[in-house]
């Protein structure tokens, strides 16, 4: 029963989130902040992330195919794929999960727990709309760019470390990532990204938006947020694989 | 002026607020009192609309409040200034973006404007110029009160509520702060209503008291009359305070 409840609920807040704004000009400049903070303050772990993933991917594959029949392109293809198909998109949402979730709940609770959202009622603002809109907006835009940055740099690490473990020559790794390109997976990953990044941002939205008590129920929320943001991430990459791709 | 008439407020089956009939007059500070848990918040947060009232009327002036459709007490709200107990100021803003905040939101102001209404206020509220680009974590607790109070006002509201204002402050602060606001409620003419357990309050601004009591009105009358209500509840709460016991037994002697 509690988990009609809070689906309810959750769709609730989503219809007060996008009802008309009242300033278009004061939602707009929160915009610009909430992309600054939450995605572009996410630029330098994604990278660091994604290269030593992309590293790690490339040596991994290189030992599972030693057998002298596979082609040595494999490898880059392996890498390739594994990254647009997988990393980049949803292992890539988890993490942001725990990042901007986190900080989208922590942000929101305390707010509600200081009274704050209570003064934006007051003063008239729809205070669902005035503080999550923004985030979801920023969040959907940017995760798509945070992709795309994710499979260049993975594939950066694979170019760096396979060379340098030995395990396969530069230029076999560059040919393995050019074979059999498939642009559909971009496309299928862009369509998942969107998706998450629309969970990434309003689930965590909720659980802060509803938050009771003081701070030890903030830090709580932030927990299970992440936690339900996870399972939900993991649910519609398994309904938009099967819906999508087979 | 503010009304409210038979007012019914339950959470979950459990009556808060039973049958509050009351008035808030223009141009005096109107203050609520009661015990911790007596229905103080609740009784303000029901007359502000935070929270759905279960029965009841409430009357801004001539306008029912619970017959408002949404977007005529989104208005409304505007004409309204409230300062929580913590201040509730924006902690990711200064001083003088909490200020701007209302303005930015509902007026067409121009930049000047705007500057010069935040100075008005913030120099209303006696906020030196050094403080106004500071963050409310980096100023002190009657600061952040008295820049509630100045972005309360920043819309020119016809009604001020607070909510404990002076809760955590020195006893000198706290005095500062209620004479801050009687001192603007005055100048404004606005309808004000100040929640409070405090009985330094109630002597120092207490132009109208409503005393409530587990959730039920127990007394109306003025700081003049309290000390002889005749209503005991009143008595055990006012005279809990040796202080004000002995003022009562000086008045008799007298």
């Amino acid at each position: 029963m509690k988990f009609f409840y809070h689906v309810g609920r959750y769709f609730i807040m989503l219809k007060r989130v996008f009802a008309r704004p009242e300033r278009h000009k004061m939602y707009i400049r929160q915009l610009f902040h909430e992309i600054d903070t939450l995605g572009v303050n996410s630029i330098g772990i994604v990278i660091i992330i994604s290269v030593f993933i992309g590293g790690i991917m490339t040596i991994q594959f290189a030992y599972s195919m030693m057998n002298p029949l596979y082609p040595s392109t494999l490898i880059g293809l392996g890498t390739r794929d594994t990254l647009i198909l997988e990393f980049s998109s949803t292992m890539l949402a988890l993490i942001m999960a725990g990042k901007i979730g986190s900080n989208i709940t922590s942000e929101i609770g305390t707010m509600r727990v200081t009274e704050q959202i209570d003064s934006l009622e007051i003063m008239g603002i729809n205070s669902a709309s005035y503080l999550i809109l923004p985030k979801i907006i920023a969040v959907v835009f940017i995760f798509p760019f945070l992709f795309i940055i994710s499979v260049f740099f993975g594939l950066i690490g694979g170019l760096i470390t396979g060379p340098a473990a030995g395990v396969i020559t530069m230029p076999e790794y560059i040919e393995g990532i050019k074979w059999l390109f498939e642009p559909y997976y971009v496309t299928f990953s862009l369509i998942k990204s969107l998706v998450f990044g629309f969970l990434v941002a309003s689930v965590p939205a909720y659980f802060g938006y509803y938050v009771q008590g003081g701070a030890l129920e903030v830090g709580k929320a932030s927990t299970r947020a992440v936690v339900n943001t996870n399972i939900l991430i993991l649910l519609f990459d398994l309904i938009l694989t099967r819906l999508l791709l087979t | 002026m503010i009304e409210v008439k038979n007012l019914y407020k339950s959470f979950d089956g459990n009556l808060v607020l039973n049958n509050i009939s009351t008035r808030f007059e223009k141009g005096k500070t109107n203050l609520i009192i009661g015990r911790s848990g007596s229905g103080k918040t609740v009784l303000l947060k029901s007359i502000l609309g935070l929270y759905e009232i279960d029965e009841g009327e409430i009357w801004y002036d001539k306008r029912n409040f619970i017959e408002t459709e949404e977007k005529k007490r989104k208005k409304l709200r505007q004409e309204i200034g409230m300062v929580f107990q913590g201040g509730a100021l924006f902690d990711s803003i200064t001083v003088e973006a909490n200020i701007r905040f209302p303005l930015d939101m509902f007026t067409q102001m121009t930049s000047k404007e705007k500057k010069n209404r935040v100075n008005f206020c913030l120099d209303h509220v006696n906020i030196e110029k050094t403080a106004h680009k500071l963050f409310p974590s980096e100023i002190s607790g009657g600061m952040q009160k008295r820049v509630a109070i100045a972005r309360a006002i920043a819309l020119n509201p016809k009604y001020l509520f607070c909510d404990e204002p002076n809760s955590g402050l020195d006893p000198e602060t706290a005095t500062v702060i209620d004479k801050l606001i009687q001192d603007l409620t005055k100048e404004f003419q606005m309808t004000t209503i100040i929640n409070t357990h405090d009985m330094n309050s109630v002597i120092e601004i207490g132009e109208s008291v409503l005393f409530i009591s587990k959730g039920e009105k127990e007394w109306v009358g003025t700081k003049h009359e309290i000390l002889n209500s005749g209503s005991k509840k009143l008595n055990d709460f006012i005279f809990a305070n040796k202080l004000y016991a002995q003022m009562k037994k000086g008045e008799n002697d007298q």
